[in-house]
C-alpha cells in the first residue's frame, strides 16, 4: 500500500516537491518529501496513531514538532542500526527510511497490553514500591522479569553498533544555542563585531520558530530575511553554522558541550564519515537563544492522538504543509495560541471552535471568528471523545457552569510557553518565577552565558531580534571583539496575554507526562502521601524522568502540586536541572575508544619481532607484553614457560623489560635528591654501580621498588615497575619541584626512550662477548656484579650495561636507543644460537623471581611497609626521607604484622593457588584465626612443585611450620609449609658468578 | 574546567591531574611524629576558596599551585611552585 498524502496542502510549506522519499513505517510504504520529519511524513499521510503508551499501552499520536516530544517515539532503522526511542518529530526523511511503532503487541492497532487501563487502579504513582512489595523473594523471580517485560519503550539492538562516533573540539569567542531569530540576530551582531562565533541549531534549517510563525523583519517576509542572514553569517570567514547540533550541557571554564547527529539523516553513513560526532566548544562567551517551549494543558483525554500543541500544528501546517487535522478546535489560554486558528483558516482548513480560558478576547480575533464563522467558548475542554482513530468530539464546560460540544477531528492545545530554562540552569541556578507570562525565566547563568529571546522569556519577534542582537554585540565585546555591529534587525512585537490554566477538572484520565504515562490524580496522590517537595513528587511518580525529560510536563506537574498543597508555583520550586538537553549515545561520548580502540596501546621496541615468534601476549597497563613463547608440540602454557625457565637457569634467555619505567636524574644534587626519596642511600653509590631501591609513600607505607645506577657523579639512571611508571615519575617531579626545591636536579623521563633486555643465564656472557665491542672487559673483575656503565656495541652502538639480576641467574640488564630494539632481539636471537638462546615472556620472569623470592606487585600492594618485605634493615638512620618518621608508627613496626614468607604444599603434587587463605592447622577458618594469604605462585621446574609467597603473622619466625592454606573459592583447603622466601641458590652465587 | 598554566597556556583539565590542599609543608626532619602526622593525615575540607597543588603531566609536567573555590571551581589565580619552570643554572 503506498500512501498518497492525502493531507498535504497542494503549496507552500519547505519541502522540496521534486524530491519524494518513499517510507516505510510498521511495515507500509508511505511517501513524503526532502524537508520532511518522519512526523511531518506521517502527518501528510493522515497517519494518527504512532505508538503506545508506557505504562497503559493506550493509543498516542505526535504531540509536538520538535526534541521535547513525549508521544511519537519509534524504533528507527532495522538490524545493529536500530534505534529505540527515536523522536519522529526530529528524524529527517531519507529514501528507504524505516520506522516502527513501540509497546505495541502484536500491532498498533490492536495491542494486548492495553488490557492494563482496566488494571490503572494499579498502576498509580509510587506502584512500584507498593504492589511488589511482599513476599521479598517474587522480586527477582516473578516480579522484576514480568515488568521487564512489560514495561519499557523501545527495543535496543542487541547488537554491536555498526558505525563510528567521534570527539572533537572547537575554539571561539561567542557560542550561540539557536538559531531563531534571536539566535540569528545574536550570530550577525557578534559576527559583525569580528568575533568568531559558533551557531548551533538542533534543526537542519535554520530559522528556529520563524519557519513556522513567519513575520516581517526589516520589512521582509521572514524567510527572505532568514535567506538574508545566513548568507551574510556564511560569507563571514570567522562565523560557523553548525545545523543538526544540539548544545546540550555547559561545564566549568566555558566548555560547552554539543551533539552533532553528522549522518542521522542519512540511511548508512558515506564511507569513513561518522554517524554523530560529540564536540566540547571552548567558548568565552554563550548566548542561549534555544527559544520556549509550547506546554500542555492537563485535561481529560489530553493524550487523544489529534490533540496536539497549538505551535506543533502550525509548524506542520506553514513549514511542512501538512494538515493534521481538518476541522480543528483550538483551546488556548493565551494570545499566542489564536495563531493557530489563523494559520487554519489560511490554509483553507475548518475551525471548529475556539476555547479561550481567558474572559476577554481581542476585537480583532472576535472578528476573524465572526468573519470566519467559528464560535468562540469562554471555558475549557473538559474532555474529549476519541480514540485511536483520533480526536470526534471534545466537551466543554463553559465559564458559568454550562457545557458544550464541539465536534472536530484535531484539537490544538495552548497552555502557555515555557522558555527553554536548562542550559541557564545547568549549574544549579534556579529559574524564578514571572508573573506577567505565568513562565520561569532564567535567573542567573553560568559565567559568560546569557539568555536571550524567548529563552529569557521575552515572547514578542521585536524583543527577540531586540535581545539577541544586543546580547551578541556584548558577548563580542566581553570577547575582545569591538567592531561595528551594525543596524539592528527590527520588527513588531506581538500582545503576549495569559490566564493561568494547568488542569481542567473532569472524569478520565488526564496526563501530566505523557511519556511516562503519570496523570494529574498520580500528583495529587503524591501529595496525599507526603511527596510534596518537587523532587520528591519526580521520583515517586516518574514525572518528568522519560526520555524528554519533561520538557512538556514538568512545569504543569508543579503547578498542579502547588494548587494541591495551597502553595505559589515560586514557593513549589523547580527540580534541578541537569544535562545533558536531549539524549545523547553513549556512542557519541566513547567515540573511537571502543574495542581494541578502548585505550591506548603501547607496544615494545621487540613487540613485531616477538609477535614473527608466535608470543602470546598480556595486557599489562597500557602495555602488551609477551607472555610467553610457544613452541609447536607444546600442549599448554606450563609446559612453554617451564622450558623457558629452564633454558634461562640451564644457558641463556632474554626477555624485553622496556616496560620499566626509566628516569634520568641529572644534577649536582641528584645523589642528596635520591636518599630523600629511596629510603636506602644513594649519594654514597660508586660511579658505575647499580643498587637496588624502596621508595615509601609519606605515610610510610611501600610504593615503589627499582634498580639506580650511577653513570657519572651528577648522572642517575632511575627504573620503576612497569605499573608505577607514571605515577613514581609525578611523585619525583612533586619531590624536586615543591618539597626540596632548593635541590640542583632535573629528571627527564626516558621510558619510551631506551629499549632494555634482560639477558640471563650461565652463558650470559658468552652471548654477550657476541653483541659488546671485544674491547670491553665482561669478566667478573672487570664488571661485577651490580656494575653499570656505558658500552659500545660491536658496530659502533652505544648502549647502557647493567649487571643486575632478578632471576637470580648470572645476568645483565641491556639498553640501547628504542630504535634498536627490534634489531637487539633479532642479534641476540642470531649471537645467540651456538648457546641455546631461548627468549622467555613475563611468565617465566614471574616464575622465576618467586623462585627467588623477589617481591613485586602483589606484595608491593600498598598496606605493606619495607619490614613487610624482609627488606627494613635497609631503612636508613642517618637520613631523613619521605616516609621515614610514619614507617615509625607503632602498629607499622608490630612484631604480628603479616610478612612475606615463602610457601609450599607439604604434598608435592598439589597446585598451590594465590589468593588462599593462611590459617593455623586446626583453627576453623574465620576472621580471627585468618594469618594472611597467599600472594604469588609458581610451578617451579626447580623444584619441581608449585611454591609461592604470601604475606602471612609472623612469617619469618614461623619457618617450617604446617599451616593450612583454606581457599573457599575454589573449594580447597590443604596443608602447606612456611618457609624461606628464596627457594633457589639462597646465598646468591650464581648471580654473582 | 580549564587551568591557565604558567608555562604552556590555557589547558584543558584532562591535561591535569589534582593532589589537594597546598597549604600544609612537609615538617622538618627533626619535626617529630606528631607533626608529621598532621601533615599527612589532617586536611582541611574547605568549602570555598582554596589553593591547591595541580601536576601538569599532559603538558610540561610543572607542579602549580591553583587557587580556586571548591564551591563554584572558578579559578582566580595559577603560579608555578618553587621548582616548577627552568633548570637552576649553576646552583
Amino acid at each position: 500500500m503506498r500512501g498518497n498524502q492525502a493531507n498535504r496542502l497542494g503549496t507552500g510549506g519547505l519541502i522540496d516537491r521534486s524530491a519524494a522519499l518513499n517510507f516505510r513505517f510498521d511495515g507500509k510504504t508511505f511517501s513524503g518529501f526532502k524537508g520532511d520529519t518522519l512526523a511531518s511524513a506521517l502527518v501528510a499521510n493522515g497517519v494518527k496513531l504512532v505508538g503506545r503508551s508506557f505504562k497503559y499501552h493506550r493509543p498516542r499520536g505526535i504531540l509536538t514538532a520538535g526534541s521535547e516530544e513525549p508521544n511519537a517515539l519509534v524504533e528507527l532503522r532495522s538490524g545493529a542500526r536500530r534505534e529505540a526511542n527515536t523522536k519522529a518529530t526530529t528524524a529527517e526523511l531519507y529514501e528507504g527510511l524505516e520506522a516502527a511503532s513501540q509497546n505495541r503487541w502484536p500491532s498498533l492497532n490492536f495491542d494486548v497490553m492495553s488490557v492494563n487501563q482496566l488494571f490503572a487502579p494499579i498502576f498509580v504513582a509510587g506502584f512500584y514500591y507498593k504492589t511488589f512489595m511482599w513476599p521479598a523473594k517474587f522480586w527477582e523471580a516473578i516480579y522484576e522479569p514480568a515488568i521487564r517485560r512489560a514495561a519499557g519503550l523501545g527495543r535496543a539492538a542487541g547488537l554491536s553498533d555498526p558505525d563510528h562516533y567521534d570527539k572533537a573540539w572547537a575554539h571561539c569567542d561567542v557560542v550561540i544555542a539557536g538559531s531563531g531569530p534571536a539566535g540569528l540576530a545574536a550570530a550577525l551582531a557578534a559576527g559583525r563585531s569580528g568575533a568568531r562565533v559558533i551557531l548551533c541549531e538542533e534543526d537542519f534549517v535554520l530559522g528556529g520558530r520563524l519557519l513556522a510563525d513567519g513575520g516581517t523583519i526589516d520589512g521582509l517576509p521572514a524567510a527572505e530575511w532568514v535567506a538574508r542572514a545566513v548568507a551574510e553569517l556564511t560569507a563571514m570567514p570567522d562565523v560557523r553554522i553548525m545545523t543538526r547540533t544540539t548544545l546540550f550541557g555547559v561545564y566549568d571554564g566555558g566548555t560547552y558541550g554539543a551533539i552533532e547527529r553528522v549522518n542521522d539523516h542519512l540511511p548508512v553513513p558515506p564511507e569513513h564519515q561518522v554517524r554523530q560526532r560529540l564536540w566540547r566548544i571552548v567558548a568565552r562567551r554563550c548566548v542561549v537563544a534555544a527559544g520556549s517551549i509550547e506546554r500542555p494543558i492537563v485535561f481529560a483525554g489530553n493524550d487523544t492522538p489529534g490533540v496536539m500543541m497549538a505551535s506543533a500544528m502550525r509548524s506542520y501546517i506553514n513549514r511542512y504543509a501538512a494538515t493534521p487535522a481538518r476541522r480543528i478546535a483550538l483551546f488556548t489560554n493565551n494570545e499566542d495560541g489564536w495563531r493557530t486558528a489563523e494559520t487554519a483558516i489560511a490554509a483553507g482548513l475548518q475551525v471548529a471552535a475556539v476555547i479561550d480560558a481567558r474572559p476577554d478576547v481581542s476585537p480583532a480575533h472576535r472578528s476573524l471568528a465572526s468573519k470566519s464563522g467559528f464560535p468562540v467558548l469562554h471555558g475549557s475542554v473538559a474532555g474529549v471523545d476519541g480514540g485511536k482513530g483520533g480526536v470526534r468530539k471534545l466537551s466543554v464546560s463553559l465559564t458559568g457552569g454550562a457545557r458544550a460540544e464541539v465536534e472536530a477531528d484535531g484539537l490544538a492545545v495552548s497552555g502557555g510557553w515555557n522558555p527553554a530554562v536548562g542550559l541557564t540552569s545547568y549549574h544549579r541556578g534556579r529559574p524564578k518565577w514571572r508573573d506577567d507570562i505565568a513562565a520561569f525565566v532564567p535567573d542567573g547563568a553560568p559565567p559568560g552565558m546569557v539568555a536571550a529571546g524567548a529563552a529569557n522569556g521575552a515572547f514578542g519577534l521585536g524583543a527577540c531580534l531586540r535581545q539577541g542582537f544586543e546580547a551578541g554585540a556584548a558577548a563580542a565585546r566581553d570577547a575582545g571583539r569591538g567592531g561595528n555591529a551594525g543596524s539592528m534587525p527590527v520588527a513588531d512585537d506581538e500582545a503576549f496575554s495569559i490566564a493561568p490554566l494547568w488542569h481542567v477538572a473532569g472524569k478520565g484520565k488526564a496526563f501530566v507526562d505523557q511519556q511516562h504515562d503519570v496523570t494529574a490524580s498520580d500528583v495529587e496522590l503524591a501529595q496525599r502521601e507526603g511527596f510534596q517537595s518537587v523532587e520528591h513528587l519526580k521520583r515517586y511518580t516518574t514525572l518528568g524522568m522519560a526520555t524528554d525529560q519533561g520538557k512538556t510536563s514538568n512545569v504543569a506537574g508543579l503547578a498542579i502540586m502547588a494548587a494541591v498543597s495551597g502553595k505559589s508555583i515560586p514557593e513549589t520550586g523547580t527540580t534541578i536541572y541537569r544535562p545533558p538537553y536531549v539524549p545523547v549515545a553513549i556512542g557519541a561520548f566513547a567515540g573511537h575508544h571502543r574495542d581494541e580502540n578502548f585505550h591506548a596501546t603501547r607496544l615494545t621496541p621487540s613487540h613485531h619481532w616477538a609477535a614473527e615468534q608466535g608470543a602470546v601476549f598480556v595486557d599489562t597497563g597500557l602495555w602488551k607484553r609477551a607472555q610467553w613463547y610457544p613452541l609447536a608440540g607444546e600442549k599448554d602454557w606450563l609446559e612453554s614457560v617451564t622450558r623457558e625457565v629452564k633454558a634461562v637457569r640451564s644457558g641463556v634467555g632474554f626477555c624485553d623489560v622496556s616496560t620499566l619505567g626509566k628516569i634520568d636524574v641529572h644534577g649536582a644534587d641528584a645523589g642528596v635528591f635520591l636518599d630523600r626519596v629511596y629510603i636506602n642511600a644513594f649519594s654514597s653509590l660508586p660511579v658505575g654501580k647499580a643498587r637496588y631501591g624502596l621508595m615509601l609513600r609519606e605515610d610510610g607505607i611501600v610504593y615503589d621498588d627499582g634498580t639506580t645506577s650511577r653513570l657519572a657523579q651528577d648522572h642517575y639512571f632511575l627504573t620503576t615497575t612497569t605499573a608505577k611508571a607514571g605515577l613514581v615519575m609525578q611523585h619525583l617531579e612533586f619531590c624536586r619541584q615543591v618539597l626540596f626545591s632548593e635541590l640542583d636536579v632535573q629528571l627527564t623521563s626516558v621510558s619510551d626512550q631506551w629499549a632494555q633486555f634482560s639477558i640471563a643465564g650461565p652463558k650470559t656472557r658468552d652471548l654477550l662477548k657476541e653483541i659488546v665491542d671485544p674491547a670491553e672487559d665482561l669478566s667478573n673483575e672487570g664488571f661485577p656484579f651490580m656494575g653499570a656503565r656505558e658500552v659500545k656495541l660491536r658496530g659502533g652502538l652505544k648502549a647502557r650495561l647493567f649487571r643486575i639480576s632478578f632471576s637470580g641467574e648470572m645476568a645483565f640488564e641491556i639498553s640501547v636507543p628504542a630504535r634498536y630494539g627490534e634489531a637487539m632481539a633479532r642479534n641476540l636471537m642470531i649471537a645467540g644460537k651456538p648457546f641455546g638462546v631461548t627468549p622467555y615472556g613475563t611468565e617465566a620472569l614471574g616464575v622465576m623471581r618467586v623462585e627467588k623470592g623477589h617481591v613485586a606487585g602483589p606484595e608491593l600492594n600498598g598496606t605493606t611497609t619495607a619490614g613487610d618485605l624482609g627488606l627494613g634493615k635497609m631503612m636508613s638512620t642517618k637520613k631523613d626521607f619521605i616516609g621515614r618518621v610514619m614507617a615509625g608508627r607503632e602498629a607499622l613496626v608490630a612484631p604480628n604484622r603479616q610478612v612475606v614468607v615463602g610457601i609450599k604444599p607439604t604434598d608435592k603434587a598439589r597446585r598451590l593457588r594465590s589468593g588462599a587463605h593462611i590459617i593455623p592447622k586446626g583453627g576453623s577458618p574465620g576472621p580471627d584465626t585468618d594469618q594472611g594469604y597467599v600472594t604469588s605462585v609458581c610451578f617451579s621446574p626447580v623444584l619441581d612443585q608449585w611454591i609461592g609467597l604470601g604475606l602471612v603473622e609472623r612469617g619469618r619466625e614461623r619457618i617450617g611450620e604446617i599451616v593450612r592454606a583454606h581457599d573457599p573459592l575454589r573449594g580447597e583447603d590443604y596443608d602447606v609449609e612456611l618457609c624461606n622466601s628464596v627457594f633457589y641458590d639462597p646465598d646468591g652465587g650464581r648471580q654473582r658468578g | 574546567m580549564r587551568i591557565v598554566c604558567p608555562f604552556c597556556g590555557e589547558r584543558e583539565l584532562g591535561e591535569f591531574t589534582y593532589l589537594g590542599d597546598a597549604k600544609p609543608q612537609r615538617p622538618a626532619a627533626d619535626a617529630g611524629e606528631d607533626a608529621v602526622y598532621d601533615y599527612v593525615y589532617l586536611r582541611d575540607n574547605v568549602a570555598g576558596v582554596m589553593s591547591e597543588h595541580w601536576y601538569h603531566g599532559g603538558g610540561c609536567r610543572a607542579w602549580l599551585k591553583v587557587t580556586r573555590s571548591t564551591l563554584t571551581h572558578e579559578i582566580s589565580a595559577v603560579e608555578p611552585t618553587a621548582g616548577a619552570g627552568a633548570a637552576k643554572v649553576g646552583a
